[in-house]
């Protein structure tokens, strides 16, 4: 069995919760008790059922506005699968949330009103989650049951998404409609729309195939903590620990340390009291290489091969995140894996505004700007574009002043 | 070329989990793992165990200890910290009252566990504690579903829910000024069946209370609590033999048990996936409000 995690996007009152909310009760996985807070809350939809949005709220704050704010993490599992669910906010002032949600997500459930069809906040949505490099989305066309279930209504949705997605350039969209207050093709197959062939919301996420990069050429470790035991009976011994970030390392393999360049070659994998020959992504391991040379925490080793672009000089997406602007003149931290150093945002290039997705002119990034910029390290990065291999391309802007996330870097290419 | 071959969801949280650790390790002057010597702390032990051996841990054990803790949680604290071979600091509710910092409360449904809150700050402020390790799980609760796995707390140990760093991918932002600390929670994305299927898998062994055996109970609050000399009791309370097992190990004055006949580790995976009564369901200080935990998060508890 494996993890599936997705991210939810819609604007407020698309029902969101409320698909969620029925994910989970259809799916039996609410517990008792929540069951029974649930049903002493005073909260009720019109006709006196419970309402399922209330499962995924959280925070006080939020109960007493009525609205999502913030990240919510939910749980479930069939026989099939485990999933987590990032629930994030929909409006354009909780688009750093939203960019948070979708950076650990494998899948994108993107709902609209059936009544509304695709309206600017969908651009949006489906711009961020391209952006994020998600590869697997849905359209869910919620509120079916307000619309007659009607076929043709759900056929000129798709349509108009289908121009939609090659403008953002997604290429998997699994187009669903359904009702999530009514429950129709959300775990079952709905009898209102005999016209829908397809499988329900449910069987989809626990049979769509994730991509998981083992390829050779992604072979990508950042060093996060050297082992070095200096006992007696362990005087020479030396691991490096990491979490293996994608690709696939074997013993034997030569591999190269970023950015110093020295080569070496991987005499030992340790996974605690195992010695597997080969580490693939995901794993935390324990690298032993045949050389002593010098390595320590935020360097990265890659097979020699195939070996990433190593520079200063990046240009990168950007998706500011704090109420303080960007400030082109300040010297803010970048961390990318387990390194950390200085950098400044040397240029902007480009701010994108995500509701047309037309470029603007533009040196000022504002809390939830998005745009094209090149970023100037004091320490030279080694990195993967982003949308090419997300583990090795992305990365966070620090403020100095506040030790506070920022920005979020989707690098892209060397700059000249 | 990509290929499709995924971890395993223990694999993979496994790995996830000791990533987390690692980077406590390397962002860290002064970590600590908070032990309460509960299974998810002791999962994390495991876990640190897989990060860092043969290596030393790179942080300290700490036990908040209220002194009603079940002996059997002690005894195997103590077992355990010895075959570790790891270094043990106790912070002592008992101290904190002694020096007049918190008041013990009074009547029927009388607890020490509020008051660890101050004995934990005191014992971070005490040892200069940058980050505390806690096994705290977002499906526990409404609150924790939000938190992040790297939590800035002030110096008051307060968490403010709307001032959260983002975090994103798996790159966690570890810098605080000064007087600020991190907790880190290594098994945010774990269920509590989870870590019973990991406790399983890897033959940990656990205290003796998390399984079916007998014992003195009475009802209170429609819950089932063992009977001892630190609840206060009075005539109305009767006492009952019962089989009986907990859910969590928190203090004895809080922490209510459930009728069971899960002897093994298996019955107790196989009652957990039909169980209708989530964990934190057994704890009767989250029953207060709605809000509790919120309330408790923000005034520096766990
Ligand atoms: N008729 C109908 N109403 C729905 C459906 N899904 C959600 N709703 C209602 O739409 C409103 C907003 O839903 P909610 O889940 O809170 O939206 P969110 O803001 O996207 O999380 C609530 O009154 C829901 O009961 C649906 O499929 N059909």
């Amino acid at each position: 069995m494996d993890i599936l995690k997705f991210l939810t996007a819609g604007s407020v009152d698309d029902g969101k919760s409320t698909l969620i909310g029925r994910l989970l009760y259809d799916s039996d996985s609410i517990l008792l008790d929540q069951l029974e807070a649930l049903q002493s809350s005073n909260r009720k939809n019109d006709d006196g059922t419970i309402d399922l949005a209330i499962l995924t709220d959280g925070l006080k704050a939020e109960r007493e506005q009525g609205i999502t704010i913030d990240v919510a993490y939910k749980y479930f599992q069939t026989d099939k699968r485990k999933f987590i669910i990032a629930d994030t906010p929909g409006h354009i002032q909780y688009t750093r949330n939203m960019v948070t949600g979708a950076s650990n997500a494998n899948l994108a459930i993107i709902l609209v009103d059936a009544r509304k069809g695709v309206i600017e906040q969908t651009i949006r949505h489906s711009f961020l989650v391209s952006l994020l490099g998600i590869q697997q989305v849905v359209l869910a066309i919620n509120k079916m049951d307000m619309v007659d279930y009607s076929e043709d209504v759900y056929n000129k949705i798709v349509a108009d998404y289908k121009v939609l997605a090659g403008k953002v350039d997604l290429k998997n969209v699994h187009y669903l409609p359904v009702s999530a207050l009514k429950g129709d093709n959300i775990v079952n197959n709905s009898t209102n729309m005999p016209w829908y062939p397809g499988e329900s919301l449910l069987h989809f996420l626990e049979t769509v195939e994730l991509n998981i990069d083992n390829s050779t050429e992604h072979a990508r470790f950042p060093v996060q903590w050297v082992v070095r035991p200096q006992t007696d009976e362990l005087h020479d011994y030396r691991g490096y620990a990491g979490r293996v970030s994608s690709g696939s390392f074997k013993v034997n393999d030569k591999v190269t340390v970023l950015p110093s360049g020295f080569t070496s070659t991987i005499s030992k994998i340790e996974v605690f009291d195992k010695e597997p020959a080969e580490a693939t992504a995901g794993m935390s391991i324990t690298m032993h290489l045949a050389d002593e040379i010098d390595i320590s925490r935020g360097d990265l080793l890659v097979n020699s091969s195939y070996q990433p672009q190593v520079s200063q000089l990046i240009e990168a997406d950007l998706c500011w995140m704090d109420t303080r602007a960007l400030d082109t003149t300040h010297t803010y931290f970048i961390q990318h894996n387990s390194k950390v150093t200085r950098c400044k945002i040397q240029e902007t290039l480009y701010k994108v505004n995500i509701n047309t997705l037309e470029k603007e002119q533009s040196e000022d990034f504002k809390l939830n700007d998005i745009g094209r910029i090149i970023i100037k390290t004091a320490d030279p990065l080694a990195f993967d574009a982003y949308q090419e291999n997300k583990a090795n391309g992305g990365a966070i802007i620090i403020d100095s002043r506040t030790n506070v996330t920022v920005g979020a870097v989707m690098l892209r290419s060397v700059a000249d | 070329m990509t290929n499709h071959n995924q971890l395993d969801y223990l694999d993979e949280l496994e790995a996830e989990a000791i990533h987390i650790l690692r980077e406590v390790a390397g962002q860290f002057e002064r970590p600590a793992l908070l032990f309460s010597g509960g299974k998810d702390s002791i999962t994390l032990v495991r876990l640190a165990e897989k990060a860092f051996r043969p290596g030393k841990f790179p942080f300290p054990l700490v036990h908040i200890d209220t002194g009603h803790n079940f002996i059997e949680t002690i005894q195997y604290r103590d077992d355990m910290v010895a075959r570790l071979g790891e270094k043990l600091i106790v912070g002592l509710v008992q101290d904190s009252i002694d020096q007049g910092k918190v008041v013990e409360q009074k009547g029927k449904n009388a607890s020490r566990n509020p008051l660890q809150t101050v004995t934990l700050l005191d014992t971070i402020a005490d040892n200069k504690f940058d980050a505390c390790i806690g096994g705290a799980r977002r499906d526990e609760e409404k609150a924790r579903a939000k938190e992040r796995i790297f939590s800035v707390r002030d110096e008051f140990g307060q968490w403010d829910p709307k001032r959260q760093r983002p975090e994103l991918w798996n790159i966690y932002n570890g810098k605080i000024h000064k007087g600020e600390n991190v907790r880190v929670f290594p098994i945010s994305n774990w269920t509590e069946l989870d870590v019973w299927n990991y406790i399983r898998r890897e033959n940990i062994a656990l205290p003796s209370i998390y399984f079916a055996h007998e014992r003195d109970t009475i009802v209170r609050n429609g819950q089932l609590m063992a009977a001892n000399e630190v609840l206060n009791m009075d005539a109305d309370d009767v006492i009952e033999r019962r089989t009986v097992r907990f859910r969590t190990v928190g203090d004895m004055t809080c922490t209510a048990a459930v009728a069971s006949e899960a002897f093994l580790i298996d019955d107790i995976i196989d009652e957990i996936s039909n169980s209708k009564i989530s964990e934190r369901g057994a704890r009767m200080d989250d029953k207060v409000s709605e809000a509790a935990m919120e309330d408790r998060k923000k005034g520096g508890y766990f």
